[in-house]
């Protein structure tokens, strides 16, 4: 099926001319989605630093044991210094053992308010900290019309900050239980309304898009009536979520919620741990949904807008911190490995005595990560993330 | 026949080329244009709404809609539900201090789990609030005769947003739409600057509460500069932002019923009025330069003449004159409207009615009708409106709802600049799927609106007849062949119904 293509402005739909040479925009040839945990998990759980006392001391109710084969409430080998959450065991560590996911520590925004929502907004707009703020204009949505080919998605109910500005970008939350109340005869009544009118593409193409929404929906329900078993929640999402990115789209975001542990979080087991175990089989899903040549065309990147208090707090949970762990994942992924900056986990080398500092800025992160995948250069870059120079961790 | 409506010489429509073209030959074309005129100025056209107007005539009504009575007068039975709203009775100030106190009580249990679900339960009670004041907003929205108040009051809410999910927000929206912005969304605009700067919702929104000597946070500062009055790009420098911010310290919320412990020659300073205070030891008393002008310490009067600076700005007059004009009439309102708009602004210091005065009688105004790209919350009251008029839903959770699926939910834009006004932010394909699906919920059947919130209570289901005299006297007149070919292809009753409220027709005011 022929999709129509994101133009985004006049500068996407020309090819830029630099020096007498012109460049078409490079190829959105890789599906790229962003995973957002909204709420800031309590990362210095999930990628545990098993070979640091000062963890075990700051956290004593809520510290994942360290790695133990005899003891499966205990955290799972990544390398000398660092141990993976044991709810992820049968998810993202598989991915771990295969190469390809790679977790990239004291990552995050040198934005300090601690505040959710204008992080999240920092990180969604992909802006310099310094200076007015435009909301019309997110980072997504820039690297999108950076891209020839781009097939922009936002799988939530609202068109999120990071892909507003420029062009249309289709937003359809995959949380549909059932048929769509228009049905076909109506939707073609209604299409011949618009015909020759200006919302006539964007009636179609929503149209379009609900019915592949759809069609991923009702193809579950002949799996589960053979017997399957019906995945739920967030793997529920994840595998619609890649049955679209596989066919349609390439250019994806999506965000999970729940991850703002003030109080009770629990350690390997608990509520963080189920939050967590969901998340984990999402994403795996996502890469079994998805099949292995496409996978191989794939990168998940996985965001949260900052990391939490080092220390539990008197509630058994944690605070707002400061630097997270991102995922990289991937079938082409460097994986199997820790990037980018690392610093010694004590007490010296906690940001404000606090929390984790940011060692690699996202924006530079991401920069590094698109001049690879795409081979976007410096002028682009700078479009998608301007005053941000890209760091390569050769992530692909 | 009926009696053809004549539009007064102070309105003096012209029919354009446009409206002919779909017109059919029998029909009036100024029937047409009446409603154009009610589905812009209202929030949306009702056969009562196109009976008042044929019956005092355009210039009368858009006279009673611009300067309406002190009193509301909401029909008995919507006023009877709004009074039955818990926040109706308790005010503002003791429902802040009650729900700070369950939080404070929330987090002082020793036990995980107790603590946890009276954490919840205090977030319940706080979001309940907030949803009390969408059901009074949405009634009066749906029943008010007093339409172009309460659409100014939509606009000015979204102008000076706060969200209600930021901190204990939530029980302070409904006094902050009925106190701050309604009174004034047809006022002076300094009258509404002021009273949202002395609110604690916006006060807690954008952290002036936080303000104060020597702890400086310009969030608030910035803001009513940027979006509030001068607008973005009028020529302010950050040092501006700056001196405005030390003006500004002080000014904040006092949820004590003790006064701040003050020196004696400062007590006479200070000033509380409900949860605002102006607390004198909090202010910096040092001389500010503020956009050229020295304003010497002296207290709240350096606010004052801080907001008497800024209302009276040209930058100001036409900063809002292009949002009241973003709103009204397109997109890009053409330049020459907003200047007449920001002439009456500044000729009338700052009178909103005024400014709409010169929008309403303006040849742009009335060449833009039938054409503005409605907004979800245009677009979800307008079709109730049009499906039950003056039938009185008895439970607004099912518009909440919608406009929330539509992503304009009340209340819940998080950052200051408010809903965005232009047809792009609201017209992408997951929008416009969305839209039909809900056209086909309230065409098709009363969906739980006569299903009153409470246990128990019995649903009056049923569908809307949309096919009734306002569509024949006007509405049918203004739809092109290839809509009047759908409907003609409609199956039953409430087919018809999803297909016109889908309509291309139907997307514009």
């Amino acid at each position: 099926m022929l999709r129509r293509h994101f133009i985004a402005s006049a500068a996407a739909a020309f090819p830029a001319i630099a020096a007498g040479h012109v460049w078409a925009a490079p190829q959105a040839k890789t599906r790229l989605l962003v995973v957002f945990l909204r709420g800031a998990y309590d990362a210095a759980n999930v990628v545990i630093p098993v070979g640091a006392d000062f963890y075990y001391q700051s956290r004593p109710t809520i510290a994942v044991p360290k790695p133990d084969p005899a003891n499966p409430n205990s955290a799972l080998v990544l390398d000398a210094d660092w141990g993976l959450h044991p709810a992820l065991k049968d998810s993202i560590y598989p991915l771990w053992r295969q190469k390809q996911i790679a977790f990239v520590p004291f990552a995050g925004t040198d934005d300090l308010t601690r505040s959710h929502f204008e992080t999240q907004d920092t990180i969604e707009l992909g802006q310099p900290l310094q200076g007015p703020r435009d909301y019309g204009s997110g980072f997504m949505s820039r690297l999108a019309t950076q891209l020839s080919g781009a097939q922009p998605i936002a799988f939530t109910d609202q068109l999120p900050l990071t892909f507003r500005g420029g062009g249309a970008v289709p937003n359809m939350s995959v949380n549909v239980s059932g048929k769509p109340g228009i049905d076909d005869r109506q939707a073609k009544l209604i299409e011949q309304m618009y015909q020759g009118q200006p919302l006539a593409t964007s009636v179609s193409e929503g149209f379009q898009v609900r019915d592949e929404v759809y069609r991923s929906v009702s193809a579950e329900m002949v799996a589960a009536n053979r017997g399957a078993v019906s995945p739920k929640g967030f793997e529920l999402s994840a595998r619609r979520i890649a049955r679209l990115m596989k066919t349609q789209f390439n250019v994806g975001f999506v965000d999970v919620g729940g991850w703002d542990t003030h109080v009770n979080q629990g350690g390997a087991q608990g509520y963080l741990a189920g939050r967590l175990g969901e998340l984990g089989r999402g994403l795996a899903g996502y890469a079994d949904e998805i099949g292995p040549d496409d996978w191989n065309n794939s990168v998940v990147v996985v965001i949260s807008e900052f990391g939490r208090t080092f220390h539990e707090n008197g509630d058994r949970g944690t605070d707002h911190g400061h630097g997270s762990v991102y995922w990289v994942m991937g079938g082409k992924v460097n994986g199997g490995r820790m990037l980018g900056r690392q610093a010694a986990v004590t007490q010296a080398s906690l940001n404000q005595n606090r929390d984790y500092p940011v060692l690699t800025e996202y924006r530079a992160l991401f920069g590094g990560l698109f001049q690879r995948l795409y081979g976007l250069d410096g002028a682009r870059l700078e479009a998608v993330f301007p005053q941000a120079p890209p760091v390569d961790l050769r992530l692909v | 026949m009926r009696r053809t409506l004549q539009l007064g010489a102070g309105l003096g429509l012209a029919v354009s080329a446009a409206a002919l073209a779909t017109t059919p030959a029998r029909a009036a074309p100024d029937q047409a244009q009446t409603l154009a005129l009610l589905n812009r100025v209202t929030w949306g056209a009702t056969p009562a709404s196109a009976a008042e107007i044929e019956a005092i005539g355009p210039d009368r009504w858009l006279a009673r809609q611009l300067h309406p009575g002190a009193d509301d007068a909401l029909p008995p039975a919507v006023q009877a539900q709004i009074d039955a709203l818990p926040i109706s009775s308790e005010p503002m100030a003791q429902l802040v201090v009650d729900l700070d106190a369950q939080n404070k009580a929330a987090n002082a249990l020793t036990d995980p789990d107790q603590k946890k679900a009276a954490q919840q339960a205090y977030q319940q009670a706080m979001t309940a609030t907030a949803k009390q004041a969408a059901t009074r907003e949405i009634l009066r929205d749906l029943y008010s005769p007093d339409q172009l108040k309460e659409q100014m009051t939509w606009f000015w809410f979204n102008h000076f947003n706060v969200h209600e999910y930021k901190a204990n927000i939530r029980p302070m929206i409904g006094d902050y739409v009925d106190r701050a912005i309604r009174p004034h969304a047809l006022g002076r605009f300094r009258d509404l600057l002021e009273a949202t700067l002395k609110h604690p919702a916006m006060l807690r929104y954008l952290d002036n509460a936080d303000n104060a000597a020597n702890h400086i946070n310009e969030n608030y500062a910035r803001e009513i500069m940027e979006l509030h009055t001068l607008g973005v790009g009028a020529g302010y420098s950050q040092k501006d932002v700056q001196e405005l911010a030390r003006i500004l310290t002080g000014v904040g919320i006092d949820t004590k019923p003790d006064n701040p412990h003050l020196k004696p020659e400062l007590q006479g300073q200070l000033i509380r009025e409900g949860l605002f205070e102006f607390n004198p030891a909090r202010h910096d008393y040092g001389d500010k330069v503020f956009l050229g002008h020295v304003i010497k310490g002296a207290g709240f009067g350096e606010v004052e003449q801080a907001l008497d600076i800024l209302a009276r700005d040209p930058a100001t007059a036409r900063h809002v004159s292009t949002q009241i004009a973003t709103y009204m009439v397109s997109d890009n309102p053409p330049p020459a409207l907003v200047q007449r708009m920001a002439a009456s602004f500044q000729h009338s210091d700052g009178d909103i009615a005024a400014v709409l005065q010169t929008l309403f009688r303006s040849p742009e105004f009335k060449a833009s009708l039938g054409t503005r790209f409605k907004d979800p919350v245009h677009y979800v009251i307008s079709s109730v409106r049009l499906a039950y008029g003056d039938r009185v839903i008895l439970n607004t959770g099912p518009v909440q709802n919608w406009v929330g699926r539509l992503a304009e939910g009340f209340y819940n834009h998080e950052t200051p600049d408010g809903f965005a006004m232009t047809s792009a932010a609201w017209d992408s394909p997951g929008q416009m799927s969305t839209r039909f699906e809900i056209a086909r919920q309230i065409g098709s059947g009363s969906y739980g609106l006569f299903k009153p919130d409470q246990p128990g209570a019995g649903d009056h289901p049923g569908f809307p007849q949309l096919q009734n005299a306002l569509y024949y006297q006007s509405i049918a007149q203004t739809l092109s062949p290839p809509t009047r070919n759908a409907l003609d292809q409609a199956t039953s009753a409430q087919d018809w119904n999803t297909l016109l409220l889908s309509s291309p027709e139907f997307m514009r005011r």
